[in-house]
């Protein structure tokens, strides 16, 4: 009896000790908002574009935390949707509305002497990267643009252009060497080629 | 010779170094065109500082340096700039990039220059600065400003300073041959390096394939002073990479992602060190270069001085290029060079080598076998990384885990190629993922700045909008406080107008009154006329007539009633003239006194109060005047036509809204501050004056023909109508009175308009009254009253009686109002005040005329009094408990001061009204009781004591009956005594009851 009572006493005693820890714990080491959205945001283009339907890619973000698709942001492509997976620990999704895996990146170019300098493209630029003033010609701040198009749609007088960007000696990589020759037959996919197996 | 070090790895391919040292260096001709990109080192593009046309010397700076990273660019030779534009560059990608194109003049025409004299004796930074203007970056393939190296002792501790002359690739010899030719230049060349950095040693490592340069270079160590040490190391490839030199001399590793000056080690070319030389000795800037031409392909390799931007076509022709073996041209060495498509490249700062190789020398890569995993790439490896695995991760695209295992440690030096037995482009792995992580932190960096843009602008946004939501805020407020403002502004002036507003549609109304009748006259007219001569459709006409007549009375109607809702309408009666005399009275003392408290304290608009108060007053006299003269109206007899009346009406009217416009003028003029604001006064006062006497003239028209039209044209017959429709009135009026109360009681919402009805009925019945009163005995000038005529104590009942009765009293009220107007009249000290007394003393006269003749027609007054005492009293408890009422509604709505002021104004009317009511029901009351009194005393008892006697006597008959019943109960021997008390206290109390008796009832 006398055993009992003291394995009971030592086993509340350590709850009790171990609770206070965890209370402790949960109070001096309380993370302020979620850490999982700031890690998805962390990951998605930040074009602010709209196109998964939230405004804005932070408010996606939150959306993916709660159990959205990962899907659903065409200007991060498919790594961003791999990414995401690897991240939430999801299945890879193919890209919403099959779009191209990986989007060509553009900014927006004002044909600046078609302006009118109505200012509504500035009003629609989420990032502010749009220079103008009323009845002024505008002009897009090309290193701030993240190409998000939302100014294409306001513009009154369509001389918003969405442009690739250029790729310049800093901006130019280096490509994927292209894919040796098989060894055997078997290994390859698809149709056999004369001209490879010559080569 | 210092102790030796290896590094780990390296291959030791063909060197073929021997080609092109067969001749001494040659100096390039100058080409036609030269090509002088922007960018040829690492960092910023340098800015163009010279525009199309310009005609450029040699050695002209034709770009600056554009941030801290970035050297000039200087003109190789004298010409006209024929374009800025982009152009082919030695670049792997073979892509174009902006350059500066001269057109050359074949002059070679220097500009001014100068190298230092004492380069020692200037400070180091400008002894930097005046490098970082020669346009002096690495020459040994990076092309790293040499500028910001030289800053490195400023925030580290320089030990080591190492010249790199190792020159471990394959073909190249261009460092070879100027250590051969120039090695007095790089020693003094590394002097300035070293005056800079102050290391405490400098080691020149070489690799022993260069004996003549060793041997040279040894020759021209011995001039200088410094702690020089020339390291001769075993070839390998790639000896000449900086870490593995480092390694290689000193035995140090620089840590992976740090530079060798955390070490304490500065790297610098030969080649620099020459150019360093040419600059602070000479003040030649970097415009030339060594470069080494070889390959198969030419029949002359060997190194040339070639002026930077020199096209490689040029160079090649130099060397007797043979285009048809021509295979590949290779800028670089053969093991980290780029082949380029375009023979119209041009040479850059960095261009130490150009191959021009045949298909034999260098084959197409094969194609890439799958890995064997054979692992000779991981021994090769002289940064001692696991090339295989990095392959794998770069062919996976899984550039997370090849940052882990230390991909930007790569140098990229081709070894692990070179080895490899399946061909695999291993080098061109390495290079794809570096550029994609480099793309995706560039990535990274862009969208973390346009997260942080965003979020600003939302940020800005939401402060927008609180902001504009503040200023809403604050001027819906600001709006309350002005309408709150000019709503107390606009109630005053209601207030001001309400008295004196006139109905806008009263003319209109006249006028159809008007139209009626003269129709109506015509009409009787014609009537007349038919009858007089006996003609047809009399019956029609008569009909006719009286349509006429109804239609005419109630155009009049009609037109009257709206003229009686006004305050200052003249056809009402005596009592609402003097009620608005006492009220406008009333105000006027409060004006007064607020003018004086508003002079005391100073505060307040004096001016506005102060023309409120003046007219105010013209409002008091006008009120005044108008009641002076409705009562003194029946001393004027002759009527006034109704043409002139109506003239002088509209006189009043047109007057009465000049004044108006000129009020509100001034209104706005004090408003606005105007000086013109007291002149203005003056003139609205004028007008005032002028319309209150046009209105009181108007009036006392009005009054006198009313009095005339009653005297003559009312018969006794209409008279006793005109009785009957006031009772009705009068009954109305109760009742509505009556409904209004439990209106009241019950908060119906109804409220207002049910007071509007029964004011209307009032006042219908006031001016029903009037008439009444104004017919009946009119006071002066008619010497009896009309319906007077019965013989003196024929009847003792009837309607003569009761109609003496009804007379009789009309007439006391009439007296106690005449003397109530006199009694304010001699407080005002009005002037008519003797002629008031006259009036008053003829009604008092005929009033008991009258009674007299009542009495004698009807005996006893008390007997056939009409209204009983009880009723009498109960009417007085009434009128006291509606004036109660009256006046706390009264008191809730003065303190409630949302109520708007003309409401008010009707309050106090009614109040008014009702203390006058009051005050008669207790008239009544009074003289009923007097009568009574009178009539006691006329048989010498007092009543009053006649009843304190009775009280006494019922008291004793109490107590008496009280001792009886005690006695009783007590069976004492007095109780016949006590009853015998009793009785004659009971005989006593029914006396004196009995003699009350008569008295009341």
């Amino acid at each position: 009896m006398e055993f009992v009572l003291i394995a009971i006493l030592a086993l509340l005693g350590l709850a009790l000790v171990f609770g206070l820890l965890l209370g402790f714990a949960s109070v001096r080491f309380r993370v302020e908002g979620n850490p999982l959205v700031d890690q998805i945001d962390g990951m998605l283009p930040q074009t602010q574009c709209g196109q998964c339907g939230y405004p804005g890619c932070r408010p996606y973000a939150e959306a993916i935390s709660e159990g959205d698709a990962i899907n659903k942001c065409p200007p991060g492509g498919q790594s961003t949707v791999e990414a995401l997976a690897d991240l939430l620990d999801v299945d890879v999704l193919p890209l919403e509305g099959g779009a191209e895996e990986e989007p060509v990146k553009t900014v927006a170019y004002i044909r600046e002497d078609e302006c009118i300098g109505c200012t509504k493209c500035i009003q629609a630029c989420p990032v502010d990267a749009i220079l103008g003033a009323a009845k002024q010609m505008h002009t897009v701040i090309e290193s701030e643009c993240t190409g998000c198009d939302l100014c294409v749609e306001p513009c009154p007088v369509d001389c918003i252009d969405m442009l690739p960007i250029e790729t310049t000696l800093n901006t130019w990589k280096w490509d994927m060497p292209k894919p040796g020759v098989q060894l055997i037959v078997t290994d390859r996919r698809g149709e056999l080629v004369e001209g490879e197996v010559a080569q | 010779m210092s102790t030796q070090f290896s590094f780990h790895g390296g291959v030791h391919p063909p060197e073929n170094k021997h080609r092109s040292t067969g001749l001494a260096i040659q100096t390039a001709p100058i080409p036609e065109q030269l090509v002088v990109p922007l960018s040829q080192h690492i960092g910023a593009p340098s800015e163009v500082v010279v525009s199309v046309g310009d005609y450029v010397l040699k050695g002209q700076v034709i770009a600056e340096a554009a941030g801290r990273i970035s050297v000039n660019v200087h003109a190789p030779s004298s010409g006209q700039i024929v374009a800025i534009e982009k152009h082919e560059v030695p670049h792997i990608s073979g892509m174009q990039a902006p350059c500066i194109i001269i057109k050359t003049d074949g002059k070679d025409e220097w500009i001014e220059h100068a190298g230092l004299d004492d380069y020692k004796a200037i400070p180091k930074q400008e002894l930097i600065d005046f490098i970082r203007h020669h346009g002096i970056s690495g020459m040994g393939g990076a092309g790293f400003p040499t500028d910001v190296k030289l800053h490195l002792g400023d925030d580290h501790i320089v030990n080591t300073l190492v010249l790199n002359a190792m020159e471990c690739e394959p073909y190249i010899t261009a460092d070879d041959m100027l250590l051969r030719e120039h090695s007095e230049n790089v020693i003094k060349g590394i002097e300035v390096i070293a005056h800079l950095l102050q290391p405490s040693h400098v080691m020149i490592g070489i690799e022993d394939n260069k004996p003549q340069a060793i041997r040279a270079l040894e020759l021209a160590a011995k001039a200088t002073n410094l702690n020089l040490d020339i390291v001769v190391v075993p070839t390998v490839y790639p000896s000449g990479g900086e870490k593995q030199l480092i390694k290689l001399l000193t035995g140090v590793e620089v840590p992976s992602g740090r530079i060798p000056a955390d070490v304490g080690i500065v790297c610098q070319n030969v080649g620099t060190a020459a150019a360093i030389y040419d600059a602070v000795f000479d003040g030649v800037p970097l415009i030339s270069r060594i470069v080494t031409l070889t390959g198969e392909a030419l029949a002359r390799p060997h190194n040339m001085r070639a002026l930077i931007g020199t096209p490689l076509e040029t160079l090649l022709n130099t060397a007797g290029v043979n285009q048809s073996i021509l295979y590949r041209l290779v800028v670089g060495g053969p093991m980290m060079g780029f082949t380029v498509d375009s023979q119209a490249i041009p040479m850059i700062k960095t261009t130490n080598c150009v191959i021009a190789a045949t298909y034999n020398e260098m084959p197409p890569a094969p194609p890439a076998n799958p890995c064997i995993r054979c692992g000779m790439c991981e021994q090769v490896c002289p940064a001692e990384l696991l090339p295989q695995q990095l392959h794998w991760f770069a062919k996976g695209k899984e550039f997370e885990k090849a940052k882990h295992h230390n991909l930007f440690d790569c140098i990229e030096c081709g070894a692990c190629s070179y080895v490899c037995p399946s061909n695999i482009p291993l080098v061109q792995y390495y290079r794809f993922a570096k550029a994609e992580i480099r793309a995706e932190e560039a990535e990274q960096r862009k969208s973390d700045h346009a997260r942080i843009r965003f979020e600003a602008r939302q940020a800005r946004l939401e402060q927008e909008k609180a902001d504009k939501e503040a200023r809403r805020k604050q001027r819906a407020a600001d709006a309350a406080k002005a309408q709150a403002v000019k709503k107390d502004k606009d109630e005053a002036k209601a207030a001001v107008s309400a008295s004196t507003s006139a109905e806008p549609d009263l003319k209109a109304l006249k006028t159809a009154a008007a139209v009626a009748r003269t129709k109506l006259k015509k009409a009787q007219k014609a009537l007349q006329n038919a009858e007089e001569k006996g003609l047809d459709g009399q019956e029609k006409l008569r009909v006719t007539v009286t349509e006429l007549e109804a239609k005419a009375q109630a155009a009049q109607e009609a037109f009257d009633q709206p003229q009686t809702n006004k305050t200052d309408t003249p056809s009402l009666d005596i009592k609402q003239l003097k009620t608005n005399a006492a009220v406008a009275r009333t105000k006027l003392k409060q004006a007064e006194k607020a003018l004086a408290k508003a002079e005391e304290s100073g505060e307040g608009d004096l001016i506005e109060l102060r023309s409120k108060l003046d007219a105010q007053k013209v409002k008091t006299e006008a009120a005044q005047a108008a009641f002076d003269q409705a009562e003194s109206g029946g001393e004027i007899s002759d009527a006034i036509p109704q043409a002139k009346l109506d003239e002088m009406k509209a006189d009043a009217e047109s007057a009465f809204a000049k004044v108006e416009k000129a009020r509100s003028a001034l209104e706005a003029v004090i408003e606005s501050g105007s000086p013109a604001a007291e002149k203005m006064k003056a003139g609205v006062e004028k007008l005032q004056a002028k319309y209150s006497a046009l209105k009181a003239e108007y009036e006392k028209a009005l009054a006198g023909n009313s009095a005339a039209e009653s005297k003559s044209s009312l018969s006794p017959a209409e008279i006793d109508a005109l009785k009957q429709d006031v009772e009705a009135l009068k009954a109305k009026v109760d009742k509505a009175q009556a409904a209004l109360e439990a209106a009241i009681a019950s908060d119906s919402p109804a409220v207002e308009k049910m007071k509007a009805g029964v004011e209307k009925l009032k006042s219908k019945y006031q001016a029903a009254k009037s008439e009444y009163d104004s017919a009946v005995p009119v006071p002066v000038p008619v010497p009896v009253p009309v319906p007077v005529p019965v013989p003196v104590g024929v009847s003792h009942h009837g309607v003569d009686l009761d109609d003496l009765k009804s007379d009789m009293d009309a007439m006391l009220t009439k007296v106690s109002k005449a003397k109530r107007a006199l009694a304010t009249a001699e407080a005002s000290q009005s002037p008519a005040v003797e002629k008031m007394k006259a009036g008053v003393d003829k009604l008092q006269s005929k009033y008991d005329d009258l009674k007299s003749e009542y009495l004698n027609a009807g005996g006893k007054v008390a007997e056939p009094e009409v209204v009983d005492p009880k009723a009498l009293k109960q009417d007085v408890s009434i009128m006291r408990t509606k004036l109660k009422k009256a006046q706390t509604l009264l008191d809730t709505a003065e303190s409630d001061a949302s109520l708007p002021e003309n409401e008010l104004d009707v309050l106090k009317t009614e109040v008014e009204r009702l203390t006058q009511l009051h005050h008669e029901a207790k008239e009544k009351l009074d003289a009923h009781d007097k009568v009574l009194i009178d009539k006691a005393a006329a048989e010498g008892i007092d009543l009053k004591k006649l009843k304190i006697d009775a009280a006494m006597a019922r008291a004793a008959v109490t107590k008496a009956e009280r001792a009886a019943t005690k006695a009783r109960e007590a069976q004492t021997e007095d109780l016949s005594d006590i009853e015998q008390e009793l009785v004659i206290a009971q005989q006593k109390a029914e006396k004196i009851n009995q003699t009350l008796s008569r008295f009341s009832d």
